[in-house]
């Protein structure tokens, strides 16, 4: 029978012969990622940890990125005991403060490879597809139960082919296209089930792939993926991982697909996700003049080199709106040294906008960037739920890092072919 | 037994805001923040038994586990939705909440009708009239059985250290 690529790579891990949607099959991933949850993960297996140990010191990847550097004694505690755990139990992938967004380490580390299979204890672990890699996301209690088992279960979900076509126009972007999907098929659009993306992909770049597969969980994705090709093969070796170094899995050419859905990218437009729901999506032009106090342009969504410049494009020789912060947070140190050498930062910062460190900083409303009642964010990040930036009374907008680079600008939600 | 409402989309950050993901972990801690930026009024009157019903997608959002745990915490027997997001539902099989999808009996039910659960054998009783749900598969009800996915994991590593 011919199957989807889910159904592939959970036949491999579960040593089947063939597996079919709805079947619950056990595997054993090749990592399991958390972040500065860990404290809370480990503290719940406390003596089962050191009766047993951990099942394997290169399964988990531990980055310190949520609330970097720690923001109270409570934080600071919590990294405490993870650097601790760390030593005692010997984990081999450690990303310290300052390494940047822990997806982000993943891909850049070498980390997900074509054909692999990662969970992790954060939603958007789905963002691995990018590089043709399974990964989903779960919860803290069953990161520690893999912690100390190496493997779980997983229900084979139904398969979604979604076909990219055509060719996107100028100053629209991944993140445009990712808002439009969402917009079109709803938040719960996907869930349960494994996005595939097919079509003219080859004009998505790794970092584009990144963003929307980074997104996948916002329509309720188990995963999504692209499938691996040239791009992928061309930015693995660019980080000195050979082809001999992995197996890339393909969907095959009669697979099952619940739906298949066709969407035009030379028609689409720059996008907009409004208040308070990430399917709530309008394009920039029924936006304009809604005035911002707060721009975000970074995190694991789009806090990568090509994101900051598209960013800086726009923003060369020019201020910022003065009743406008501007926040720039690269999505890791190496992306921030990239964008130092090639004068990105400092266009940025001449420009008015404040760097932030290489981490979560304030998307999840924990600190660096809350928002007070009745302002307004115009961000690049995947959410904006209610509350989502520290303050239930403030708005946030999502959008591409062109469109509020603009916005920026004229401290309105504005069109990036505007300016 | 009192029955909460709500509609579509209730994500994570309703249920639990994620400015206190890093400081709240315990059931104790969570409590009175569950539901804050949702229904203020709903941690100080929640009762042991009560009843969510919902819309759709319930629970999409973050992986943070919190919501699952106050929800347990404060004593909800079970939340009945149109569908759940992923996650959530994983979510609450490994801390033993109920989540039961029924788009039917969701429909169905308006302010002040009665509602009987009979979890084992999969049926919502609403004033007079009956909605079935399937049951689980075998392997997540013995994690449900267990008591949650840590002591079915904690007991599973006893039996094989002991084999």
């Amino acid at each position: 029978m011919d199957s989807t690529f889910v159904e592939k790579i959970l036949t491999k891990y579960s040593n089947n012969k063939e597996v079919v949607p709805s079947q619950i099959v056990t595997v054993k991933p090749d990592h399991l990622l958390k972040h500065d949850n860990t404290a809370a993960i480990i503290q719940k297996i406390q003596p089962e940890l050191n009766n047993y140990g951990v099942y394997s010191k290169t399964l988990p990847i531990i980055v310190l990125d949520h609330v970097i550097p720690a923001a109270s004694e409570k934080t600071a505690t919590n990294h405490k005991i993870i650097r601790e755990f760390v030593t005692n139990h010997d984990i081999k992938n450690f990303y310290d403060v300052g390494y940047g967004v822990c997806h982000q380490i993943v891909i850049e580390k070498g980390l997900a490879l074509p054909g692999i299979l990662i969970l992790g204890s954060d939603s958007h672990t789905c963002s691995y597809g990018s590089i043709g890699a399974f990964s989903s996301g779960i919860d803290r209690t069953e990161a520690a139960c893999l912690l100390l088992t190496g493997e779980t279960w997983l229900k084979v979900p139904n398969s979604i082919k979604m076909n990219l076509n055509g060719k996107l126009k100028p100053n629209v972007y991944a993140k445009d296209v990712i808002l439009h999907i969402i917009g079109d098929i709803s938040s719960a659009g996907a869930n349960y089930c494994s996005v595939e993306y097919h079509g003219d992909t080859s004009q998505f770049n790794i970092d584009d792939r990144f963003t929307i597969c980074n997104m996948g969980v916002e329509m309720g994705a188990k995963n999504a993926v692209f499938l691996v090709d040239n791009v992928t093969t061309k930015y693995l070796s660019s980080i000195k991982i050979s082809a001999s170094k992995y197996r890339p899995i393909y969907p095959d050419k009669d697979a099952c697909y619940s739906q298949e859905l066709d969407f035009s990218l030379n028609e689409m437009e720059p996008m907009v996700a409004c208040p308070h729901t990430v399917d709530n999506v309008k394009p920039v032009s029924d936006l304009k003049g809604v005035e911002i106090q707060q721009c975000l342009i970074g995190t694991c969504t789009n806090g990568r080199l090509s994101d900051l410049k598209i960013a800086a494009d726009i923003l060369k020789n020019k201020k910022i709106n003065s009743r406008v912060r501007l926040l720039i947070l690269p999505a890791s140190k190496d992306i921030y040294e990239n964008a130092l050498k090639d004068n990105t930062i400092e266009i940025l910062l001449k420009s008015g906008g404040t760097i932030l460190p290489p981490g979560c900083g304030p998307c999840l409303g924990a600190h660096q960037g809350c928002l007070a009642p009745g302002e307004r964010c115009i961000s690049t990040a995947n959410r904006n739920f209610k509350g989502r930036m520290g303050c239930k009374d403030a708005e946030i907008y999502l959008a591409s890092p062109a469109t509020v680079a603009a916005s920026a600008l004229k401290g309105k939600i504005t069109d990036p072919r505007e300016v | 037994m009192k029955i909460w409402k709500y509609n579509d989309n209730i994500n994570t950050d309703m249920l639990f805001p994620g400015k206190y993901t890093y400081t709240c972990n315990t059931a104790e801690e969570i409590k009175p923040h569950i539901l804050e930026d949702l229904d203020s009024s709903f941690a100080k009157n929640v009762e042991k038994g009560d009843i969510i019903i919902a819309g759709k997608n319930f629970g999409c959002g973050s992986s943070r586990e919190q919501p699952v745990i106050g929800l347990k915490a404060v004593g909800i027997k079970a939340v009945i939705a149109e569908s759940f997001a992923r996650i959530f539902y994983r979510s609450a099989i490994n801390q033993g909440l109920i989540l039961i999808e029924s788009p039917d009996a969701v429909r169905a039910y308006s302010k002040g009708d009665k509602i009987k659960l009979d979890i084992d054998n999969g049926k919502i009783i609403i004033d007079d009239k009956t909605f079935t749900f399937p049951k689980l598969p075998s392997e997540i009800v013995a994690i449900r059985n267990a008591g949650g996915l840590l002591d079915y994991t904690k007991s599973k590593l006893k039996n094989k250290i002991k084999n």
